[in-house]
């Protein structure tokens, strides 16, 4: 056996040596400070970090702060409609495009141009264009129509459909060109068969169609959930948490403990919340995904 | 005449009542999402042509009555940040100079470790990989403290090689679920040849995977180019004060103006940050989405 395997790292010494890097990585980058922050959960730390134990204290401060339970509950708000909003409307756009129109190309390329700005841009393009004293609450009242409301960036109850309107603009299109890409896989003899079966389109795309993309829109539905839990630059460009705490949004709960409120412990506490959910959640994903099917090395 | 002969083509006689609506229904609906997409592009456009009078006439929406660059002009090379008035450019060149180590480097690391995983048997690999994968998954808030304390420890935090090494790190995950995925595409018995051949590791690597990787290695500069520039976060935290990357630095001007706003040149200021990502998105056309698709697709 140990003859076996010695002769087996032998062979194949030099690819050992060439993963090496992606090992320290992996090992110190990832699961390192994974474990670190972790630790530090369970510690006092404030401004720096100290290695004692003071158990779930930091924990039950965390779920004892109104900022952070309003985080999460922005952040539960903004996920859902913003999912559900990209997954219909790019849906739509890409069944649409499908219908061989004109210009098809066109229409791609506008829908899905913002998913390659950066979210700071978006934070702050919508800031503008909803801003009551420039945009169009401003055009409007301009017009005659003083009666016009849009302040969405300044009202506290209508903040977080701002940041849903920045966010969905910004992604709509990923889901657009990923079910266009499927559309296009599909078997047109469906099409045929249905017709003179006397099917009406849309119940072709809803049980035949769109079962059959499953693929795609959940390889888009996981890079959106993945982009909205780590949301902060929107946020940051657009309302800066406010106003008040009415936009603020875990990513950005931690971010502010951690550099400016100095309290270490109750940041890498969210951190860690953070951190079992997206497991909890991504794990089972993960593996259906990539792992059903191993690579050919193993 | 192409796109007429092809929607001929596909019913073979001329369009009922309901057919017509149909495509008047459609086109509707396209063009009216179109102009939504597009409109904050427009206002943006519209307004970094202004001058500061007429924005103060308050209508983002009308074109310009007196075309003019000032507000380009100004937030290139004088909009503040605080009492520092050296304009975008320097920025720019700060993004420059974080883009290019990081990109080539993620994309050699990708190609290398892709390369490994799916030519070589390294025990143990595949749960590395795995890791990997469900690293990239993890919010950065959970990684950034105690990079912060050992790029501290080791005396380059808030330096160009942090930020670099960050980028490289984070950028592993899909740069190598890149070409692992490609890699197994290729025919395997063009390794084994090459190994009867007595080729080594290296020699495969360089003198035939690396010259069949161009598709893919095109795929992952666009990812990365785009992924890098419009990286907000990190750039904050780990480039340092003289380091600052593009986007955080519009972010400063943005939102830390003291008096009047002044729109035009912040709205000049916004496009020439996107100018990066835009070309990489217009030039590269159905590659960017087959990057985006990709990053996430079944091995």
């Amino acid at each position: 056996m140990g003859a076996e395997l010695s002769r087996h790292v032998k062979r194949n010494l030099v690819a050992y040596i060439a993963l090496l890097p992606m090992a320290i990585v992996v090992i110190f980058a990832y699961l390192g400070t994974m474990a670190w922050s972790v630790r530090l959960s369970f510690s006092s730390s404030k401004l720096l970090p100290r290695y004692d134990f003071v158990g779930a204290d930091q924990y039950l401060t965390l779920f004892d702060t109104p900022r952070w339970l309003t985080s999460l509950g922005n952040l539960a708000v903004i996920a859902f409609f913003f999912l559900l909003i990209c997954f219909l409307l790019g849906t739509l756009l890409a069944i649409f495009i499908d219908q061989n129109v004109r210009a098809e190309s066109l229409f791609r390329t506008v829908f899905l141009y913002p998913y390659a700005m950066s979210f700071v841009v978006a934070g702050l393009i919508w800031q503008w264009i909803l801003n009551p004293d420039l945009g169009i609450q401003h055009t409007m009242h301009g017009f005659g129509f003083t009666d016009f409301v849009l302040d969405w960036v300044v009202n506290s109850e209508m903040v977080l459909y701002a940041v849903i309107l920045a966010t969905v603009w910004h992604g709509a299109g990923l889901v657009m060109a990923l079910i266009l890409a499927g559309l296009r896989g599909v078997d047109t003899e469906i099409w045929r068969a249905t017709r003179i079966d006397g099917i009406p389109a849309w119940r072709v795309y809803v049980s035949i169609v769109l079962p059959m993309l499953r693929p795609m829109i959940i390889t888009s539905l996981v890079l959106l959930s993945i982009s909205i839990v780590k949301m902060y630059d929107v946020v940051v460009a657009m309302t800066n948490g406010g106003p008040g705490t009415a936009s603020e949004v875990p990513a950005k709960f931690i971010m502010d403990n951690l550099f400016e409120r100095a309290n270490i412990g109750l940041a890498t506490a969210a951190s860690t919340v953070m951190l079992v959910t997206v497991l909890l959640v991504m794990a089972p994903v993960i593996y259906s995904q990539y792992f059903r099917k191993s690579g050919r090395a193993s | 005449m192409m796109s007429q002969a092809k929607s001929a083509n596909a019913s073979k006689r001329p369009l009922t009542y309901q057919e017509v609506w149909g495509r008047i229904g459609i086109y509707t609906f396209l063009g009216l999402l179109a102009l939504f997409f597009l409109l904050p592009l427009y206002v943006m456009l519209v307004t970094s042509f202004k001058s500061m009078d007429e924005v103060r006439l308050g209508l983002i929406f009308s074109l310009p009555q007196h075309f003019s660059l000032d507000a380009w002009v100004k937030a290139w090379t004088s909009a503040c940040t605080g009492l520092d008035c050296t304009g975008l450019q320097v920025g720019f060149g700060n993004s420059v100079k974080i883009l290019v180590p990081s990109v080539v480097f993620s994309i050699l690391f990708g190609a290398l470790n892709g390369y490994a995983l799916s030519f070589w048997k390294v025990k143990g690999a595949n749960v590395l990989f795995a890791c990997l994968l469900l690293g990239s998954f993890v919010p950065y808030q959970v990684f950034i403290y105690p990079l912060v304390r050992f790029y501290a420890q080791t005396g380059i935090y808030g330096s160009l090689p942090a930020i670099v090494i960050t980028h490289i790190i984070f950028g592993m995950p899909v740069m190598t679920l890149l070409f692992r995925n490609y890699y197994s595409g290729l025919p395997v018995e063009l390794f084994k040849a090459a190994r009867i051949d007595g080729a080594g590791f290296w020699k495969i690597f360089i003198s035939i995977v690396l010259p069949m990787s161009v598709p893919i290695a095109i795929v992952a500069v666009i990812m990365q180019v785009t992924a890098i520039w419009n990286d907000f976060l990190l750039g904050l935290v780990f480039a340092g004060r003289d380091n600052l990357p593009m986007t955080v630095q519009l972010n400063n001007i943005v939102n830390t103006t003291t008096g009047e706003r002044a729109y035009n040149v912040n709205m000049a200021a916004t496009v020439l940050t996107s100018l990066v990502p835009l070309t990489v998105y217009l030039v590269s056309g159905r590659w960017f989405v087959r990057g985006i698709a990709s990053g996430a697709v079944k091995g």
